[in-house]
């Protein structure tokens, strides 16, 4: 039996108010404990967790291992980007004047079909893939992707090359425009602030659409897939339809967050999408838990928020003990994020928060669930 | 009335010919079994009836419609479910959910159904759940238990259950008593038999001779991809060809 605190705590933690009300306040909490930099790190983790959740679908649901999902995420930018700022009017001077300029509404759902399109244009010839062979296969995709970016700016200038797109547009939602701080009952929210409250409630939409599809036929179909694929179609399940499903939904969810990415930071350039990205994304599915919605929202926020609180600590740790920085900020990243992943998967194979399904394919569940 | 019916089936895997010539037919009701040596092409006949094959030659018809090259799915559209001889169920799956993904290509509902979560989705969500459990219990099977988790007589009952899950006109069972005792075979032609009852053809490959001779209606004999003998099982029994392919030919005197 609990005592009676610690159900009242139990209690609270269960509650679904309580939860809101801490993640509404969480960037007024951040900005008065930690400093003001830290709620655009938190706008960054939130992207960060819709990437995740959206390789989860491939990865996690249909199994289909994607090393270059970041392109998903630089097909949504520069949608936006390009619907969203002079630059397409400027290098055609036969468009429209100063540009397109849809609205948010607009933008962000031909970018998320964009990207799904592209999905399936990834997904069509790599039917006949798996593992490590598709991998490859994405990973060069990925990587098409950027050096077409990077390298559309001749004969035609689409993409402007390695100098992006700048002078994007800001998200405007009806009339709020959310690159300035708008007042509200009496208080001041600032920009930043802004974006957290609207990647935050797409971060949930996100969430509930992994949890629908998870619990759906579909959802179960992918997981046939991912299990035994011919048994699969023997039980009339289409796989390739399947197949190219889980990656244009996947993609979807990474092209609209590189939607909202372009809108968040006003320009973008092909060196945000690089091969590391991928691999960055890749790695919060599987540290935080393949399968697992909780866990991959872990993994996000973790990977998302850790160097930057090694760079916080770093450097005023180094020059206070020897005077001057020796090691770099960024490469003891990479050496503290190669030692943790060599000992999660010696510890934790399935990840921080595992799937159960993983966790039964890893075999660390005899124990708990044998009848 | 002819359910299956194939005709001069032919299979070629680079030089080896699997299968030549093999027609036969299946009539609506009945339990066919198909015998023969090791690596006779048996296998492979499931396989081009179930879609993972393609023939090289002829073709077949089943319920109505003529097949050459399909596909998997489109063949458990139609109406062929299929067990797998080293079982292949999705082992890290409960044995519910197995048995919900054979009710895949019976239901509709795709990915708005499951963002919306519409009154009809949740209607043939609960459906498949009901016809799951039942077929669960049919089979005797304990919904929550994780495929691989169940003993290998549970894991053929289970791939059995998920196959009726798709509402079949023809059941192709290979080798469903393999490597069962008398007891867990004993069981499995009472259900077998009730499944035959319930409406379902029946094409199986077994080893198992006595379970082949109490079962069928009528059994076929491949031997180095050729149709050698068809009948009851008795006549096939005494048929001095089968005989011949199963022992070897007797030395003149």
């Amino acid at each position: 039996m609990q005592n009676a605190p610690e159900k009242r705590l139990h209690k609270l933690l269960h509650s679904r108010s309580f939860w809101v009300c801490a993640l509404l306040l969480l960037p007024f909490a951040t900005d008065a404990l930690l400093g003001h930099g830290w709620v655009r790190i938190l706008d960054f983790a939130m992207l960060y967790i819709m990437l995740a959740l959206g390789l989860n679908i491939v990865i996690g649901y249909a199994g289909l291992l994607d090393l270059g999902y970041i392109a998903f995420f630089a097909v949504g930018a520069y949608c936006y980007a390009l619907t969203g700022s002079p630059h397409l009017a400027t290098a055609f001077p036969l468009s429209i004047e100063g540009g397109v300029h849809w609205p948010f509404w607009v933008v962000l759902p031909f970018a998320a079909l964009l990207a799904g399109g592209f999905g399936i244009l990834l997904g069509a010839p790599t039917l006949r893939l798996r593992g490590d062979y598709l991998a490859i296969v994405t990973l060069g995709f990925g990587e098409i992707i950027r050096i077409f970016l990077n390298n559309l700016n001749a004969p035609v200038n689409l993409t402007n090359g390695p100098q992006g797109i700048s002078r994007i547009d800001p998200v405007s939602i009806a009339n709020l425009h959310l690159n300035v701080t708008q007042p509200l009952f009496g208080m001041e929210i600032p920009s930043v602030h802004l974006y957290f409250y609207l990647f935050l409630s797409f971060t949930w939409l996100v969430i509930l659409a992994s949890k629908r599809l998870e619990k759906s036929r579909i959802g179960r179909a992918w997981m046939a897939i991912r299990e035994d694929e011919i048994a699969a179609a023997a039980m009339g399940i289409n796989t390739r339809n399947l197949k190219l499903l889980a990656f244009a939904m996947g993609a979807a969810f990474g092209g609209a967050s590189g939607a909202l990415f372009a809108g968040f930071q006003g320009f973008v350039s092909p060196e945000s999408f690089s091969l590391m990205e991928s691999i960055m994304i890749l790695c919060m599915v599987v540290l935080g838990g393949m399968g697992n919605i909780a866990g991959v929202i872990l993994g996000g926020v973790l990977l998302a928020i850790l160097p930057e609180m090694l760079r916080h600590s770093v450097i005023p740790l180094q020059q206070g003990l020897f005077g001057k920085i020796i090691v770099d900020p960024e490469s003891l990243r990479m050496l503290l994020f190669g030692g943790a992943l060599i000992v999660m998967m010696l510890y934790r194979p399935a990840g921080l928060l595992p799937s159960r399904v993983r966790r039964r394919e890893l075999g660390s569940d005899e124990m708990a669930e044998k009848p | 009335m002819t359910l299956l019916q194939l005709s001069r089936i032919g299979k070629q895997f680079g030089g080896l010919c699997a299968l030549s010539e093999v027609s036969l037919h299946i009539q609506k009701g009945e339990i066919y079994g198909l015998i023969g040596p090791n690596g006779a092409g048996k296998t492979t006949l499931f396989n081009i009836i179930t879609g993972l094959y393609q023939a090289s030659s002829g073709e077949f018809q089943f319920n109505g419609n003529n097949y050459h090259a399909t596909q998997p799915h489109l063949l458990a559209k139609a109406g062929i479910a299929r067990t797998f001889q080293n079982i292949r169920l999705f082992a890290n799956l409960t044995a519910l959910e197995n048995v919900m993904i054979g009710r895949h290509v019976r239901t509709r509902a795709g990915v708005l159904g499951a963002l919306l979560r519409d009154k009809k989705t949740l209607a043939e969500e609960r459906a498949i759940n009901a016809r799951a459990h039942e077929l669960l219990k049919y089979v005797d099977i304990p919904a929550r238990t994780v495929a691989k988790h169940l003993s290998y007589g549970e894991q053929r009952r289970l791939e059995i259950a998920r196959a009726l899950a798709t509402d079949p006109l023809l059941l192709a069972l290979d080798e469903p008593a393999a490597g069962m005792n008398a007891t867990e075979t004993a069981s499995l032609k009472a259900l077998l038999q009730q499944i035959r009852d319930g409406g379902i053809t029946l094409f199986l490959i077994e080893h198992d001779v006595k379970l082949i001779l109490g079962l069928c209606d009528r059994v076929a004999v491949l031997d180095y991809g050729k149709k050698i003998a068809e009948g009851t099982p008795e006549a096939v029994r005494n048929d001095p060809a089968v005989i011949d392919a199963y022992l070897g030919h007797a030395h003149e005197p």
